[in-house]
């Protein structure tokens, strides 16, 4: 049986798609079987991210409408062992997506897979009601900014009442924050809200912080997960943020701000 | 950063008062969600009853539902209008 994982946020922009991307591919690179599935119908940029736009023929409706089985649908990745990548159909009908249809692929791939990672679209329609239906457990992606913490929160309620889980009487839905965008030296100067607060107010487990990092876009840019730009501090980060995933301990990093010198200060350094 | 900005005073904080924003309206929101669906039609009809005998305004019908371990307390307050 997989591990069915939802990355939501309730917003959009926040790094859903490119935290889908960074945690399917760390878990892979760990030597887990991982799918990764795009639920954004209709707005399809997982494979984007994940680099492989060009390789996509069929697609998560194709297979929910059998025009096409999990086999033929899934992109072996090419750049990471086990990791197998769904793409949104590019469809305009929101219907699609019908609840027994996911339930079958994800049932499917739960036979095959050691986790599958549901990156949902923004907002609380359709397709994000669906790639958290069935999960069990959720990423909640959130920025150090007002909306993005309130829709999260908002996420949260939904997550809690309206899952399977939920309707069937089950413990809730474990969910972990990840902090994307951080900025530590902003957060010293009392203009962004540190991890602190957004726990404060969100109250949940946190999984990870990824800095505000220039590699984010490079790696989008080039459609390379970041992770496997080891040496950036977000691709680090996001490993981190993996390796508490699989259950190890390890300490936050990039959430200080280093001090420049009284020097360093007093001449414009 | 040079010398004359060191002794400028402090500006306002302005994640603090993202924080005070958001502890409130998060705070308000759990509440309404948390609250069973029939609340707003128990507060319709809880008005309709009561503008039957005296003339009041929506606001007049404050709801309020509190959780204490397995008991829920529903707190009804009814403003009625000054006397002339």
């Amino acid at each position: 049986m997989a591990r069915i994982v939802v990355i939501t946020s309730g917003k959009g922009g926040v790094g859903k798609t490119t935290t889908s991307a960074a945690i399917a591919t760390g878990l892979a690179l760990a030597g887990h079987k991982t799918a990764v599935l795009d639920f954004d119908v209709g707005l399809r940029n997982l494979d984007l991210i994940m680099g492989c736009e060009r390789r996509v023929v069929y697609d998560f409706v194709n297979v929910i409408n059998g025009d096409a089985n999990l086999r033929q649908a899934l992109i072996k990745d090419k750049r990471t062992d086990n990791l197998f990548i769904l793409p949104a159909s590019q469809t305009r009908d929101k219907e699609a997506l019908t609840q027994d249809g996911v339930e079958r692929v994800l049932n499917e791939l739960s036979q095959d897979f050691e986790f599958v990672i549901c990156d949902s679209p923004a907002g609380i329609e359709r397709g994000a009601m669906m790639a958290s239906y069935f999960a069990d457990e959720a990423i909640v992606v959130t920025n150090p900014e007002v909306s993005s913490v309130r829709d999260s929160d908002r996420m949260l309620g939904i997550l809690a009442s309206k899952s399977r889980r939920a309707e069937r009487g089950e413990s809730a839905m474990p969910a972990r924050l990840l902090m994307t965008r951080y900025s530590p030296e902003r957060v010293q100067k009392g203009e962004m809200l540190s991890i602190e607060d957004v726990q404060d107010i969100l109250s949940i487990d946190l999984l990870g912080v990824i800095p505000e990092s220039q590699a984010v876009l490079n790696a989008s840019n080039s459609g390379v997960p970041v992770v496997l730009d080891e040496a950036s501090d977000a691709g680090q980060a996001y490993m981190d943020a993996v390796a508490r995933f699989l259950g190890e301990e390890r300490p936050h990093r990039f959430t200080t701000f280093e001090k420049k010198s009284f020097f360093g200060r007093l001449f414009g350094g | 950063m040079g010398i004359f900005d060191y002794f400028r005073s402090t500006p306002p904080k302005s994640a603090s008062v993202a924080k005070e924003r958001l502890q409130i309206i998060v705070a308000r929101e759990r509440a309404h969600r948390s609250g069973p669906d029939y609340l707003p039609a128990l507060h319709r009809e809880l008005l309709a009853v009561i503008r039957k005998y005296v003339q009041v305004d929506d606001q007049a019908v404050q709801m309020n539902l509190e959780r204490e371990g397995d008991c829920e307390v529903l707190e009804l307050n009814i403003t009625l209008p000054d006397k002339d």
